[in-house]
């Protein structure tokens, strides 16, 4: 499934070099740089999309529901060619299509506009369902949530919906960076197994980690993989 | 309204692979032989308003024409920044189904009453909204709105005119007191209401069941100088495109509706219709009183 001859390493330096061209002297919060490892060994080694095939309908979705983390995002789609990146310039800009948050109509390879928080798993239950109900089986949808976007009950409504009917062509991964207000004691994803979901924990900042992790479902259930980052940067 | 809406709705999934029902458990009893036909295409997510949008959002993302239907104000207010968000902001359509308008369920109090579902699907743009006056009409009504590639909004509700009416949703002269006469825009089920309090009265009646889009051409035929509009939903929530419409010429406007007071009363929807100020009489007062000030 691996879609890039580049190792890790020069993507981060890639990816890394465009997201200055969007920060561009600005102040980022710890949550861009948090995801910005779950995206690279997405895009890099697990999601079947390409430029190519960003309107195939047997591709893989990618539904980031945490729409602030957006420039780390925007960074990967320039790297892997689904946007110019020259789009990365004046991002937010007044003639930019880049927002603060993401916008599908206006950015190829965006499956969701999002912000609001508690809108991506809803919709990615949705389009698991959708590829179903037409005999579409390969396809995978992933959803990328925040650990405080999970106080949003949103997420828990799709969550127990989606254990309980086995709905085994999603996966969720939950960015933990610890900034929920009350936390999840017991951890994020208890929330999950407790309704049937399979569940991996892991290094937020280890490749190999994350990989097994979102290679780990049995194609029996829903499976969440929680990406623990706690140091920040 | 409800049982034709069921049995349409389960003649379509069988007609269309592209269709697909998402319930909140509202009516998934009745959809019960339907879900074992069709059981990806009948989508039961429980006490779930959010999903039960989020999930139509997601469905005609990849490609199918999802309907989904519940409660009116669980359907529409609940769940109302998903329609926005999960619908309208990914570019993705439905149709949107409720029962229970207004005040069905009047014994059930405000938590079951939903008179804004109108209004608020009205701060969105380019949907359609039908509001049947009787279950006759509701078929041809889903079947238009499932085969078009816009959203809808299908209002179903337990009050009735005696007998179907309509066409494409364009206003439909019932009564004709001729040119520039006071023209009675009714919509859907208070039609017959409308019809007995003008009884008499040199008003021209129009009906609809489509309030949006609004059919400004049929008003702007139809109108002289006095304009009155009754609608079984929010009282006033078609005074802006009937303002806009008849911007270039001077005209008065009653609205009747629903009112914004919460009642706090049980009783029945025909008590309710009254105590709007919806019945024959209440509108009849309503109306002598509007066309009274003309004269003056």
């Amino acid at each position: 499934m691996t879609m890039t001859t580049a190792t890790d390493h020069t993507l981060s330096g890639r990816v890394g070099a465009l997201l200055e061209r969007v920060r561009a002297g600005r102040e980022f919060g710890a949550n861009v740089y948090s995801t910005l490892d779950v995206l690279q060994v997405l895009y890099d080694r697990v999601l079947r999309i390409t430029p190519e095939t960003a309107d195939d309908p047997d591709r893989d979705r990618f539904l980031l529901s945490k729409g602030h983390a957006v420039a780390g995002y925007y960074a990967v789609l320039a790297a892997k060619g689904f946007v110019p990146v020259e789009w990365l310039d004046d991002q937010g800009g007044p003639a930019s299509r880049l927002g603060d948050h993401p916008d599908r109509l206006l950015v190829p390879g965006v499956e969701i506009g999002s912000g609001s928080l508690g809108h991506g798993l809803g919709l990615g239950v949705g389009t698991a369902l959708g590829l179903r109900a037409q005999g579409r089986l390969d396809p995978r949808v992933y959803v990328l949530l925040g650990d405080a976007e999970l106080d949003e009950g949103s997420n828990h409504e799709a969550i127990a919906y989606a254990g309980a009917t086995g709905l085994a062509n999603l996966t969720a991964i939950v960015l933990d960076n610890r900034s929920a207000s009350h936390g999840w004691p017991g951890g994020a994803a208890s929330r999950f197994t407790v309704n049937g979901w399979t569940a991996a924990t892991v290094d937020g900042r280890d490749h190999e980690a994350l990989h097994t992790a979102l290679t780990g479902h049995d194609n029996h259930r829903p499976h969440v993989v929680v990406a623990v980052v706690t140091n920040g940067e | 309204m409800r049982e034709t809406f069921i049995d349409t709705m389960t003649d379509l999934l069988a007609e269309d692979p592209r269709t697909a029902v998402v319930l909140a458990d509202i009516s998934a009893a009745a959809f019960g032989p339907a879900a074992q036909r069709h059981p990806d295409r009948v989508l039961n997510v429980g006490i779930r308003e959010q999903l039960l949008v989020g999930v139509a959002g997601g469905l005609a993302l990849t490609g199918l024409r999802p309907v989904a239907h519940s409660y009116a104000p669980f359907l529409v207010e609940r769940a109302y920044e998903q329609i926005k968000l999960d619908l309208d902001h990914q570019g993705a359509e439905a149709v949107l189904v409720s029962v229970g308008a207004s005040y069905d369920r009047a014994a059930a109090g405000r938590t079951h009453l939903g008179p804004a579902d109108v209004a608020l699907i009205d701060t969105l743009t380019d949907w359609t909204v039908h509001v049947p006056g009787h279950r006759d009409e509701v078929p041809a009504l889903l079947r238009a709105a499932v085969a078009a590639d816009g959203s809808a909004y299908l209002r179903l509700s337990t009050q009735s005119n005696d007998m179907a009416r309509g066409n494409d949703g364009s206003l439909q002269v019932v009564r004709d007191a001729g040119p520039g006469a006071p023209l009675l825009v009714a919509v859907g089920p208070l039609l017959d209401q409308a019809l007995a309090a003008v009884a008499g009265l040199p008003v021209t009646v129009a009906y609809t069941h489509r309030p949006r889009p609004f059919d400004i051409a049929g008003l702007r035929a139809l109108a002289g100088t006095e304009v009155i509009l009754v609608e079984p939903y929010l009282s006033g929530t078609s005074a802006r495109v009937v303002g806009a419409a008849l911007a270039d010429r001077p005209h008065r406007l009653l609205t009747l509706g629903v009112s914004r007071t919460e009642l706090r009363r049980y009783g029945s929807p025909e008590d309710h219709t009254r105590w709007h100020g919806l019945d024959a009489a209440g509108l009849r007062r309503s109306i002598d009183a509007f066309l009274a000030r003309a004269l003056v």
